[in-house]
């Protein structure tokens, strides 16, 4: 494997509209922030992958006007993924394991705010069996944290736990939406959302943008003093259909955690994405992780939840610890689908 | 995990019935469709498959969001990596080429690509009318938004006016040859194009892609899997080079007649393959030509013939199926366009072309082609170079 590491990581501040901006105006602080933090212009970058959704902008090819953004002239190598922009950040790191390319610039960004966000996403279900019956996402999240607590395997009182312990952790994340510092018993003490969801088991809805730069080899080194190398990745999918799968774990996780080498070395630090509070516990299950594991010190996905851009979030969030030496070797996890259909695990290290 | 670029082969090749709407199926059973056909020519099964990477055009043209989510247990990606590509029009083609990476990289030893449309589940000529704030609306689909540019290389070229009618001709002429193609029509002729509407000045109906239901897959293979293959008598298609660009909507410094971005992806896809003369190393071409002016347009573009010459070419018939270097083979996307397959389709045939097993459109002798795709505002490209010999 050729050795890739995120050298610089740029989030816009995660806020629940912005209307002022459109998306490429939203866009432009992450990319060229991402940029002007290891000194780089988009001419340094070897190759340009970004993750959105056509659904969210409402309208075909939203894509194609967020390049704007970047300025793709002289015209540039690009591609793009109607996925989170973890999975371009995969693309870009398999064109960077080919050896032709030395730097990679991958974005991601998604303006919730303009539609009902749980009644949009109800729309990736199979438009035959599932969409018909408009499904929205919360309800499909409470029937997978149902499945859990019937399980036996966590309590409600877990997953008040989680959710408390994220917010506190964002109180330290000047660009997370939702911080305060409440212990799990006032979680427990609201009214369900949709049982056995409380509102603060769910994550807010979020407008907001992301990008990161990689490097390869000495470009990396040269570039930065602590690089934050990509020693493991891997993503797996299971079928859409709830009743296909065994909803209190996450099957595709532990291949690709498998796969990425989690158990491989100590994980310092953990960033999940996992919408709803019970399904950081099932993730954390999957990838087998340590009491000793720091996880999402950033809040996660509780604290911030851009869609397409989450994902991509907290691979930010994990090199950014290692850069600063507050950790030696971290895993970051994407998530994608309802009830955690798809997901990707990148394990990163410092030298 | 090896380290350094591996070579890569279309070991399987397969594509549904494309027609206006395929009622037969839900999107389900049309991406399985190609996908089984593919995996049948590469003779495999899907559990030798290591990963899936599919493509396809606006999620709005079927009004599925990430559709790929509920396709995955049809693509029998199980438990095994799925990735979504979306780069516009040339989505067919850039999927194939992010698909070849897995194994170029050294990741896969097999992957499985597929890209389709459904275009009947919506009405694409609206899907395409964007309503972009700020920016005054054309609500007159693709060819409203080409149209300009083909006046424009008209009259740069100083192209008489004929021309794009006898693209038309041959690509549907050549159709017929393809028991796949969407449109058969055994009766047009120059006249019957000649007065058919006009839709976009100077784009009559007769030189447009029609809107298509359609999937095309390949799969992909490493030199152990094609080498095999080989051994076995089933001839993969070596892929010697690949390529994207992309370039902004609007900008002062853009050609939109010969975007620049076309002519490097060029560059770059025929330097990896060793090509220095295109007009004389490459034996036949698989390019993306919606409306039927685009032929002579892309030609000046990818350097088989010097700006203001294209058109010559297409005169002279050297494009035609039997001249010295065909041109869209199968019919083209003035056949068949389901748009997000429609790239992958162009990559499909040039491989085809140089396996030998294009039926009654093969080109005697074919051992290099070129496929090629372009979307947006003639501003996204991706190609590929195959070829019989490996690289």
């Amino acid at each position: 494997m050729r050795d890739v590491a995120v050298i610089s990581f740029a989030q816009t501040p995660m806020r629940r509209r912005v209307e002022e901006l459109n998306e490429v105006e939203m866009l432009m602080p992450a990319v060229h922030g991402a940029l002007r933090q290891v000194d780089m212009t988009i001419d340094d970058i070897g190759f340009t992958c970004s993750g959105s959704t056509d659904y969210l902008a409402g309208m075909a090819f939203s894509f194609v006007s967020t390049l704007d953004a970047v300025g793709p002239w002289p015209p540039i190598q690009e591609s793009h993924v109607e996925m989170d922009g973890a999975w371009a950040l995969y693309e870009a790191w398999v064109k960077l394991q080919i050896g032709e390319i030395d730097t990679a610039l991958v974005y991601a960004y998604a303006k919730s705010s303009p539609g009902d966000l749980p009644m949009v996403l109800s729309r990736q279900l199979d438009p035959i069996t599932m969409g018909p019956l408009w499904p929205d996402s919360v309800s499909l999240a409470a029937l997978q944290a149902r499945a859990l607590l019937d399980s036996g395997k966590a309590t409600e009182a877990d997953f008040a736990e989680v959710a408390a312990r994220s917010r506190r952790a964002a109180l330290a994340n000047p660009n997370a939406q939702l911080a305060w510092d409440c212990p799990a018993a006032d979680v427990l003490a609201e009214d369900y959302l949709v049982a056995p969801l409380r509102r603060s088991d769910c994550p807010p809805i979020t407008d907001g943008a992301a990008a990161i730069v990689l490097a390869a080899g000495d470009v990396a080194r040269s570039k930065v003093e602590r690089p934050a190398w990509i020693r493991g990745f891997d993503h797996r999918i299971e079928p859409i259909h709830l009743g296909l799968r065994d909803l209190t774990v996450s099957e595709s996780t532990r291949i690709a955690a498998e796969a990425a080498g989690v158990a491989d070395g100590p994980v310092d630090v953990a960033e999940i994405h996992a919408p709803f509070s019970h399904q950081e516990l099932i993730v954390r299950d999957a990838l087998v992780l340590g009491a000793d594991t720091s996880i999402n010190p950033s809040g996660g996905a509780l604290a911030a939840n851009a869609m397409m851009t989450a994902g991509l979030v907290r691979i930010g969030e994990v090199a950014n610890r290692i850069a600063s030496g507050e950790a030696r070797r971290g895993v970051a996890h994407a998530t994608s689908g309802p009830c955690l259909q798809q997901n990707l695990v990148c394990v990163l290290e410092g030298e | 995990m090896t380290v350094g670029k591996q070579r890569v082969a279309v070991v399987g090749i397969g594509q549904t019935r494309h027609q206006a709407t395929r009622g037969d199926v839900s999107m389900a059973g049309l991406v399985r469709e190609a996908a089984q056909r593919a995996l049948d020519d590469a003779q495999m099964t899907w559990t030798d498959i290591d990963a899936v990477v599919i493509g396809k055009a606006p999620d709005f043209f079927e009004g599925v969001m990430m559709p790929e989510l509920f396709l995955a247990d049809a693509l029998g990606a199980t438990g095994k990596p799925l990735f979504r590509v979306h780069t516009a029009g040339s989505v067919g083609g850039s999927t194939a080429i992010v698909a070849s990476q897995l194994i170029s990289a050294g990741i896969h030893q097999k992957v499985l690509t597929v890209a389709f449309e459904k275009q009947s589940e919506s009405e694409a000529m609206w899907a395409l009318s964007l309503p972009i704030p700020f920016t005054p609306p054309l609500h007159a689909g693709a060819g409203g938004y080409f149209a300009p540019h083909v006046r424009s290389y008209i009259r740069r070229a100083n192209a008489p006016d004929h021309i794009g009618i006898l693209v038309a001709l041959k690509d549907r002429q050549n159709g017929l040859k393809n028991p796949y193609a969407h449109l058969h029509e055994p009766d047009i002729s120059f006249d019957s194009i000649k007065d058919s509407l006009m839709l976009w000045d100077p784009i009559r109906y007769a030189e447009t892609c029609p809107s298509s239901d359609g999937a095309c897959a390949l799969v992909l293979g490493s030199e152990k899997v094609a080498d095999d293959a080989a051994a076995e008598g089933r001839k993969p298609a070596w892929i010697q080079g690949t390529a994207m660009r992309s370039e902004p909507t609007l900008s002062a410094e853009r050609d939109t007649v010969l975007p620049l971005g076309g002519a490097l992806c060029a560059a770059d896809v025929y330097r990896q393959a060793g090509i220095t003369n295109p007009r004389k190393d490459v034996d036949c071409v698989e390019m993306y030509v919606p409306f039927s002016w685009f032929e002579p347009m892309w030609l000046e573009n990818l350097g088989f013939a010097e700006p203001g010459e294209g058109w010559k070419l297409t005169e002279a018939g050297v494009t035609a199926l039997d001249g010295d270097l065909p041109v869209n083979m199968s019919g083209g996307v003035l056949c068949t366009n389901p748009i997000g397959a429609s790239g992958m389709l162009r990559f499909a045939e040039a491989a085809m072309q140089v396996r030998g097993t294009a039926g009654d459109h093969q080109v005697d002798g074919a051992r290099k082609a070129v496929g090629h795709a372009y979307g947006g505002g003639s501003q996204f490209f991706a190609m590929w170079v195959v070829g019989a010999d490996k690289p």
